[in-house]
Parts: structure tokens; C-alpha cells; sequence
């Protein structure tokens, strides 16, 4: 059971970190940004590139998949996202716009990085072998690395002066412009950090998974899935709900591996039942 | 209008004559033949359709550049019509309905079994040949006859892979693992039964897994822990194999791993590594010892036109390459799959990319009828960055 536990923790790590970036930029824009597993895919491949194919040291080749996230998501939201919201008082125009940069960002990694599995030489050879637990080590460096960046990144949120202006933002749009928060300016950072933190876990990620040019849909699924569990738009339920989908998953596959692939099906029926009972997820509104 | 402005016009009109004229007779001189491409190029299994397509692309510009492919008195240039049905049937249906209105009589694909399904009554109502790379039987037995399944079946090489593993390495137990989607549920179901008529015991084989599954350490931890002789990835794709394997292995799995279908060394190099060593599975024309100098060529061609080679191409070079020498064979199949069907059964040919090896259609154990292409059941260990041969092996 040990074993299951860990498997839980180290997958809830690595979901939370990615349902990060996502639920920042629902809470920032109310915008449900279908291409935030592209993103991920896109920032899984620089590190491919620059890490695997360029044998240049990993950590900078995520700092650079974040930077190169960072840049991408701002060009997206200055030049396409912030428009429609102007000029678009319906929802759908954001969601319909999200769906195509989704579309556009699969056709481009495709056409760049071609339809093969890539993986990366690994970072520290060697596992931890216990008792009850085993552990590559490069599982526990990134899990540890994940949970570190979560806990810099909501610091960076409660105590920085930006992380202030966003949380502002996400709290009341219209009161944050009347107390003289930029709206312009911290959306745009909003939603080039939420873009950041997806190529950073891709980047990371890329050592253990790999990357490959299809996988987009699905992460943006998964990553849906939590910020619903935990509450959209809130910064905290998209780390609960990381967590308890990563530990839902791997006991799921534990306890009911003799019925087949029914983990999934039970997982959507628990959300189903628990989104009825509580439609706003566990923690409700944006930062309170 | 004066002499000199009449002469101009003549001039002209001649001119304009000849224009006209130039690739009407160009075009009478060498027709143009397309066959079609439905399948999968987009999304996690790309890399299935796409290894079609370029193969099918590859082989076509090299033809053509030799001048096409006599067919009968006439020359054809080759043009490839390809359709992506993004894994989905009901996309497959559309795919092989705009096959049918660009008149297309041969088709490669689908890359999987329900696509393979769905397309079945509009091939047999519009006259399309397909050859799919799924393998439920009901597609090729009798009275089904347009599809021609287009590579070696799970449920042909499992058995040969497993007795040779019992034989050769003492395999006794078996665990088997699949993702939750139709091929490799009917993969796993195949090998399952293959593995107890040999008298193995299989110790799992209700494990499976979401197609998109990225981290599998939570699928294999309860199998590994049975401590199976074999562990057999039923209908792995090519992406998803490093990760079990180096999943597997991390988790201190110290067994056999194999599969029934191919894979990519280099794939298998960049996500397990040395992980991936005595990874067993089946591949086409693919290791050096068997190889033609002409299969030297496609490689050389595809990796000049493509930047990389796929080795599932191997057996995706196969397709195109039946369908051509079988229309030279009975040129009258050119508009007429009936007179097609009527070749199947006593055509032969020199196999151009394996040493010795001949074209022909085979199934009649498998299907009661010829609807398979021969292609070389090669199956194959990973070690170190390429395959090695185990054993070849042949259908029918």
C-alpha cells in the first residue's frame, strides 16, 4: 500500500503543477484556455530539443522552455485573447478562440517536432529500493522540484506585488481597476505565467514521460478535471484537486485492476456526483 | 481586318492551339493513377498513419521518377490521395467517401479496428479495395472480400512468438497489459488464448490503461508483483512502449517483455534506453541480415525526404507495392476491383525489399480465403539502438 501511496503523491505532484497554470488563468480572465496541454507539449519539446538533442545542462533547458512559454502565452493573450475580450461580451468568443490556438499550436508541434515519441536521456540514474517502495531516483528529483515550484509560485502570489495586483484581479475585475491595478498589464503577466508553469512541467516532465505531439488533448482533459475538483479559478483546489486525482488514480488502478479499465469510469461518476452536490468544487470563488 | 493583322491572329490562334494541345498529348502518354490513404495522422497514434503515408509518398516519387509504372500499354504517374480520419470511424466513413468520388478503387487503411469496420459498407458498395492494418476476422473471411489485411496478425505471430520463448528462454508465466481501446482489448484477448493452447499460465489479464496514460508506475506496480516470465504489452503503440518498459524495468521487473506489434528503435532508444534492452516485437523487412539493396534505398530515400526514418515502415512500404504489381499483373483491375479480386489468388511476384522473398497473397488458414498481404514476420529483439532478428517466420 505504501507503494500505491507514493505513486499517488508523485502523480498529484505532477497533475497540480499543471492544473496551475490553467486555473491562473481562468481566475485572471474567466477564459478556459483549451490549448494549456499544447502548451505543455510545446514547452516538453524545447527541453527535447535543447536538453536531448543539444546535450546542454537540463535545468537550463527548462528555464528556457518557461521563458519561451512565458513569451508565447503573452503574444497569445496580447494579441489575440485581450481583443476578443474587448470587443466580445460572450464567453463562447474566448472559449471558441482558446479552441483554435489549440488547434493551430497541435498543426505547428506536428509540423516542427514530426508525430514520434521523444524522450530525453535520464536526469540521475538509480532507484530507491525499500521494503515496501520503490522509487527511480529521478521520480523523487522531480516530484520534489514540482512540489517546490508549487509552493514558490503561490509565495510568489501572496506575497509579491504582482501576485497581490492578480489576486485582485481575480477577486473583483472591475474593483481592482478602480483601486489603479493595470487590468491590462497583469492580465497579460497572468496569462503568461499560467503559460510559463505549463512549459515548465513539460519541460520537466519530458524526463520522465517524454513528449509527443498528440498528447495535448488529453493533458488539457486532465488538467480540466482537477481545476473542476478543486474549484475553477482557484489557486489552492487546482493543487487539492491535482492531488486527489493523482492519489484517486493510483489506488483505482491498484484496487480495481481485477474489473478491467474501470478507474476512469468511476472517477467521472464520483465528479459527477460530487459536481452536483457542490457545482463550484471544493474551495468555490477565487481566492475567496 | 488587313493581311498582316490576319496572319497575326492565325499566328495566335495556332499558338494557342499548341498550348492546348501540349498536355492533352502529354496526358494521353502517361495517365495519372491515385490511390487513396485513410488513416490516422494526427493525435497520440500519428505515428501509425503517418509511417503509412510516407512510406506510400516515397514510393511513389521514386517510381514516378523513374518514369511511372507501366500498367498493362499505358504509364501511370502515381499520385497519392491521403484522408485523416483522426482515429475517428465516423471520419473513416467520410475519408472513403471522398475516395469514392475522386473514383479511387485502392485504398491503404484504416489503422484500426473499429475505422476498419465502419468503412466496410462503403467500400463494398462504391468498389474499394482497402487494406487495413486491424485485424478483426470478419473483415476477411468470406462473405466479406474488399479488405486485405495489410500486415501480420496478433493473433498469427503471438503463438510463434510464444512457443519460441517457452522453447528458448523457459517462459512459464505470463501477465499481459492493454489499453482500454478495441485493437489492443482484441490483441490481448488473442494472445491470451494463444499463450494457454501453448500451456503457459497467464497470471494477469485484466490490466489495462487509458491510451493517453503518460505515468504508467500506478498500471504496472500490482503486475510486477507477480513476477511474470513474460509480460506482453498487447497492441502497444509505438509511443506508450518506452514508457511501459522503462516503467517496468524501474519498478525492478527482471522478465521477458514483448508485443505483436512494431516499433521504432529510436523511440524505444530515446524514452527507455538501455531500459529497452530485449524488447521483443514484429517487424517487416527491417533488419540488415534480410534487407535488399533496394529496401537500402527506400530507407535512404525516405530519411533524404523526410529527415527520419520509421521503422514500421518496414511493413508500411508493403501496401502500395501489392496493389501496383497486382494491377500489372491483370491490368484490366486498373477501374475493376472484381477483376482484382480474381488476381488474389494465383499472383506472384519477386518481393523487392527482402532477400528472396516473393509477393503473394496469403489467409487461407487465417480467413478461409486469400485476403493477406505476405509480408515477412520478422520478429525482432531491441538491443542497444537497433532490432536484431529473433526468428523469421511466415503467415499461412
Amino acid at each position: 500500500m505504501e507503494q500505491v501511496i507514493i505513486n499517488g503523491l508523485y502523480l498529484g505532484a505532477q497533475y497540480a503543477l499543471i492544473a496551475l497554470g490553467l486555473t491562473l488563468i481562468f481566475a485572471l480572465m474567466n477564459v478556459l484556455n483549451f490549448a494549456h496541454g499544447q502548451m505543455y507539449v510545446l514547452g516538453g519539446f524545447i527541453t527535447y530539443v535543447i536538453y536531448g538533442q543539444l546535450g546542454l545542462p537540463f535545468p537550463l533547458a527548462v528555464i528556457c522552455s518557461g521563458l519561451t512559454l512565458a513569451a508565447v502565452g503573452s503574444v497569445i493573450e496580447r494579441f489575440l485573447f485581450a481583443p476578443v475580450i474587448k470587443r466580445s461580451a460572450r464567453e463562447e468568443s474566448t472559449m471558441l478562440l482558446a479552441a483554435a490556438v489549440a488547434f493551430f499550436l497541435d498543426a505547428i508541434i506536428l509540423l516542427l517536432f514530426g508525430e514520434k515519441q521523444r524522450g530525453v536521456p535520464k536526469i540521475i540514474n538509480g532507484v530507491f529500493v525499500s521494503d515496501s517502495i520503490v522509487m527511480p531516483y529521478d521520480r523523487i528529483v522531480v516530484g520534489v522540484v514540482a512540489m517546490a515550484m508549487i509552493v514558490a509560485f503561490m509565495l510568489y502570489m501572496q506575497y509579491s506585488k504582482p501576485g497581490r495586483a492578480m489576486r485582485a484581479l481575480a477577486q473583483d475585475r472591475t474593483a481592482a481597476q478602480l483601486m489603479g491595478v493595470n487590468v491590462d498589464r497583469y492580465s497579460t503577466i497572468g496569462f503568461a505565467l499560467g503559460a510559463m508553469l505549463a512549459g515548465l512541467v513539460g519541460g520537466l516532465l519530458v524526463s520522465i514521460t517524454g513528449v509527443n505531439s498528440g498528447i495535448g488533448g488529453s493533458i488539457s482533459i486532465k488538467a480540466f478535471l482537477m481545476v473542476m475538483i478543486g474549484g475553477a479559478g482557484v489557486v489552492g483546489g487546482a493543487i487539492a484537486g491535482g492531488f486527489i486525482l493523482g492519489m484517486m488514480e493510483s489506488v483505482g488502478l491498484t484496487l480495481l485492476r481485477n474489473f478491467g479499465d474501470v478507474t476512469y469510469l468511476v472517477i467521472f461518476a464520483l465528479l459527477m456526483i460530487f459536481l452536483s452536490i457542490r457545482p463550484h468544487g471544493l474551495m468555490g470563488k477565487p481566492w475567496g | 481586318m488587313g493581311m498582316p493583322t490576319i496572319r497575326v491572329a492565325l499566328c495566335a490562334a495556332l499558338a494557342g492551339l499548341a498550348f492546348a494541345a501540349g498536355p492533352l498529348s502529354a496526358q494521353a502518354q502517361e495517365k495519372e493513377l491515385k490511390i487513396g490513404f485513410v488513416g490516422v495522422t494526427s493525435g497520440p497514434a500519428a505515428a501509425w498513419g503517418i509511417s503509412n503515408v510516407r512510406s506510400m509518398q516515397t514510393r511513389a516519387d521514386w517510381l514516378n521518377e523513374k518514369g511511372g509504372v507501366k500498367i498493362g500499354d499505358t504509364t501511370y504517374k502515381i499520385t497519392i490521395v491521403t484522408f485523416d480520419d483522426q482515429k475517428d470511424p465516423r471520419r473513416a466513413i467520410a475519408g472513403m467517401e471522398k475516395m469514392a468520388q475522386e473514383g479511387i478503387r485502392y485504398v491503404v487503411g484504416p489503422n484500426v479496428d473499429d475505422g476498419a469496420a465502419a468503412v466496410r459498407p462503403v467500400a463494398e458498395s462504391k468498389g474499394i479495395i482497402y487494406i487495413p492494418y486491424s485485424f478483426p476476422k470478419e473483415l476477411y473471411t468470406p462473405p466479406a472480400s474488399n479488405a486485405i489485411l495489410g500486415m501480420v496478425a496478433s493473433y498469427q505471430s503471438a503463438p510463434a512468438i510464444y512457443k519460441y520463448l517457452k522453447e528458448n528462454k523457459g517462459v512459464k508465466t505470463v501477465a499481459f497489459v492493454a489499453a482500454n481501446e478495441s485493437d489492443p482489448l482484441s490483441q490481448r484477448d488473442a494472445g491470451v488464448a494463444a499463450a494457454k493452447a501453448l500451456g503457459l499460465e497467464v497470471v494477469a489479464q485484466n490490466d489495462t490503461y487509458q491510451n493517453d496514460t503518460r505515468d504508467f508506475t500506478p498500471v504496472l506496480t500490482p503486475i510486477v508483483k507477480l513476477r511474470p516470465d513474460l509480460l506482453v504489452l498487447s497492441g502497444v503503440s509505438p509511443g506508450n512502449a518506452p514508457l511501459l518498459i522503462r516503467a517496468a524495468r524501474e519498478l525492478g521487473y527482471q522478465g521477458i517483455i514483448s508485443t505483436e506489434t512494431a516499433h521504432d528503435a529510436k523511440v524505444l532508444q530515446e524514452g527507455a534506453g538501455d531500459l529497452a534492452n530485449g524488447f521483443i516485437s514484429v517487424g517487416g523487412a527491417s533488419t540488415p541480415e534480410i534487407r535488399t539493396p533496394e529496401m537500402e534505398e527506400f530507407i535512404e530515400r525516405y530519411i533524404k525526404k523526410y529527415g527520419e526514418y520509421n521503422d514500421e515502415s518496414n511493413t508500411k512500404v508493403y501496401a502500395l507495392e501489392y496493389i501496383l504489381e497486382t494491377l500489372k499483373a491483370n491490368p484490366k483491375a486498373i477501374d475493376d476491383v472484381e477483376e482484382f479480386k480474381k488476381t488474389i489468388d494465383t499472383f506472384s511476384a519477386p518481393n523487392p525489399f527482402v532477400k528472396d522473398g516473393t509477393l503473394k497473397y496469403v489467409g487461407m488458414t487465417s480467413f478461409g480465403q486469400k485476403r493477406q498481404l505476405s509480408v515477412p514476420m520478422v520478429v525482432v529483439e531491441y538491443w542497444n539502438g537497433e532490432f536484431r532478428t529473433l526468428f523469421v517466420g511466415e503467415v499461412d
